[in-house]
């Protein structure tokens, strides 16, 4: 009986939820942290590739995108997109998009890296457009503190001084950049995939786009010296915590005060 | 019984007698409750609360004990470095001994007095706002005396140069006030830009072609030289402050009036916000919206920056640009309009 009693504690329905948002949340996590991994190396595109890329747009995207990659109502054009463009939507998950809404967003990717590189390749032949950068251009070995004076004048103000991201018009947002690959953080800005702007190598220079990038894992790795960052939001997320947990322990404080002894 | 007689004038009818009945007479409306029955606390009925009491309140005053020392120790375990990340642990956890140290020491004090000090209710009448009158004789009689003993009436010399003192002391306080000017004049009506500034990089100053601005890309523009100026350089750069976006020029709706102020699909618009005067420089490449952060006042930059939604009240300022002959974007004119936020001359 004592076994039925536990059933009927309280706790059970929390402990099981507990459990339940941790696997899930875990199981996402490890997920995502295996699409990371991914590292598309840039090599010249044979044939082949080109040729399997072609069958594997024929086969995904078209549908949208036309058979010639002409675009449609639905969906732009991919001719001069470049390589880069393909590898950051397709290997942020947000390509193929499932539904339409406000934008696509990152989701689990659905193809392997080898079928990307080749997609790549296939929409590079279409025209001119940005390459997928070398592991040496995306290297966090630029100089931070210049990169986080382009940072704030060109990214902060849609993505947070500290890449936390933040809302635009409409439902649409600017991503949180806190684990985006620095692969993809530099064909994001090359490429300007959705509502974000393209800061081509005139606007911003591969050193420029090295130094951000540098400045973006910099933050990333160490912890905020001011204290608990309360996820970088800003003063509605700090006043909020100010009026619900410090104002609430100092009214409590105030009616135990006022209480007569029992 | 005055209520009665009102009943009675009030009323037509001769005849009718007021019985009292119906009116409502309202009781007074504040009573003096008294004091509330005293009620014995626990710790007064039962030596064991009292002991446990006794206990909480040693228990509290030892925590303070407890987060004093810890205070100490957090100090000197986690020092600050020249690590900046050191300065988070150092901070927090001095800070939440001394917390603990103060704290307790209060919410002890407090459950003594409530749990073990005497509870009986005890209450003091106010006394007279007003003096008895041998209180009152003798003031005057003291203000008599220091009269004569100053001398303050009898020295008419020492008294009036006293008050001119008092009069002009005020003075230099109100003359500083002349700092908080001088009037803005017209330095709120111009920015830097004149006809043939070149548009340039934020932060580095480079000058920009046109050709390197491809569609979809947007420049956070400052005029160049503007790192030269010996003074005022944020001034004039908050003034100045500019974004450069290329669209397709089928998207724009050029009025006529306006349509020599882009180059080939290339707008400029000044990047203060005319609401407050927030940068407004969050722009979607394919609505071709402009957000403010601050108050999401929304422009577009298809139709002459109009706002269309938001608390703004007047469109972003448009630079007007062309062209010069090695192919760099220049301006050919300061803005037509204040940029910024409006004031009243405006």
């Amino acid at each position: 009986m004592s076994f039925m009693k536990n059933r009927r504690s309280p706790l059970a329905a929390v402990i099981v939820m507990a459990a339940g948002l941790a696997l899930t949340g875990g199981g996402y996590a490890a997920a995502t942290a295996a699409v990371e991994a991914v590292k598309p190396v840039s090599a010249v595109a044979t044939a082949e590739q080109i040729s399997e890329g072609r069958k594997l747009f024929l086969a995904n995207c078209a549908s949208c995108h036309g058979k010639n990659a002409e675009g449609s109502k639905a969906a732009p054009s991919l001719i001069g997109v470049g390589a880069a463009s393909v590898e950051f939507q397709v290997a942020t998950g947000r390509m193929p998009g499932q539904a339409s809404g406000p934008q696509l967003e990152k989701k689990p990717v659905q193809f392997t890296e080898e079928q990307i590189n080749q997609m790549a390749a296939y929409v590079a032949t279409l025209g001119d457009g940005p390459a997928i950068p070398t592991e040496e251009m995306v290297a966090a070995n630029g100089d931070s503190t210049r990169g986080g004076e382009l940072f704030r004048i060109n990214c902060a103000m849609c993505h947070n001084a500290v890449g936390a991201g933040g809302a635009l018009t409409e439902g649409k947002y600017a991503p949180a950049l806190k684990g985006v690959s620095s692969l993809h953080i530099y064909e994001a800005m090359v490429t300007g995939p959705q509502n974000m702007p393209v800061f081509n190598d005139a606007n911003l220079t591969p050193k420029d786009k090295k130094d951000i990038i540098t400045y973006l894992k910099f933050v990333e790795e160490n912890p905020s010296a001011g204290g608990y960052e309360l996820a970088n939001l800003g003063p509605v997320v700090e006043g909020l915590f100010t009026w619900v947990f410090i104002l609430g322990f100092i009214i409590a404080i105030t009616i135990w005060l006022g209480a007569k002894s029992n | 019984m005055s209520d009665k007689k009102l009943a009675k004038t009030g009323s037509t009818n001769a005849e009718y007698e007021y019985e009292g009945g119906l009116a409502v007479i309202a009781p007074d409306a504040v009573k003096d409750p008294g004091l509330e029955p005293h009620r014995t606390r626990m710790t007064d009925k039962s030596v064991k609360h009292e002991k446990a009491a006794a206990r909480q309140v040693a228990a509290m005053f030892f925590a303070s004990v407890l987060g004093s020392a810890f205070a100490i120790y957090a100090y000197f375990a986690f020092p600050l470095t020249e690590d900046l990340g050191t300065v988070r642990n150092n901070t927090l956890l001095l800070g939440l001994g001394i917390t603990l140290g103060l704290f307790g020491i209060g919410i002890g004090a407090v459950h003594w007095a409530k749990t073990l000090m005497p509870d009986a209710e005890v209450s003091e009448e106010r006394h007279q706002t007003r003096g008895s009158d041998e209180v009152r004789a003798r003031a005057v009689e003291i203000i008599k005396l220091a009269d004569s003993e100053s001398g303050f009436s009898r020295r008419k010399l020492i008294r009036r140069s006293l008050y001119s003192a008092l009069a002009l002391f005020p003075l230099p306080a109100i003359m500083i006030f002349g700092d908080l000017g001088p009037n803005p004049g017209n330095t709120l009506r111009h920015t830097m830009w004149k006809k043939g500034t070149r548009l340039a990089t934020d932060p580095t100053g480079t000058p920009i072609k046109a050709s390197d601005v491809t569609i979809g890309s947007v420049f956070h523009v400052i005029p160049e030289g503007l790192a030269d100026l010996e003074h005022h350089k944020l001034e004039e750069k908050a003034k100045a402050a500019v974004l450069l976006v290329r669209l397709d020029p089928a998207d724009l709706k050029e009025s006529d009036e306006r349509k020599s102020w882009s180059y080939d699909g290339i707008v400029a618009y000044s990047k203060i916000c005319t609401h407050v005067g927030c940068p407004v420089a969050l722009y979607e490449q394919q609505t071709h919206h402009l957000l403010c952060p601050c108050h999401q006042s929304t422009f577009d930059v298809t139709d002459a920056c109009k706002v269309i939604f938001g608390p703004a009240s007047r469109p972003l300022p448009q630079l007007p640009i062309a062209v010069d002959a090695e192919g760099y974007l220049i301006a050919q004119s300061d803005f037509n309009e204040p940029v910024g936020p409006s004031f009243w001359e405006r």
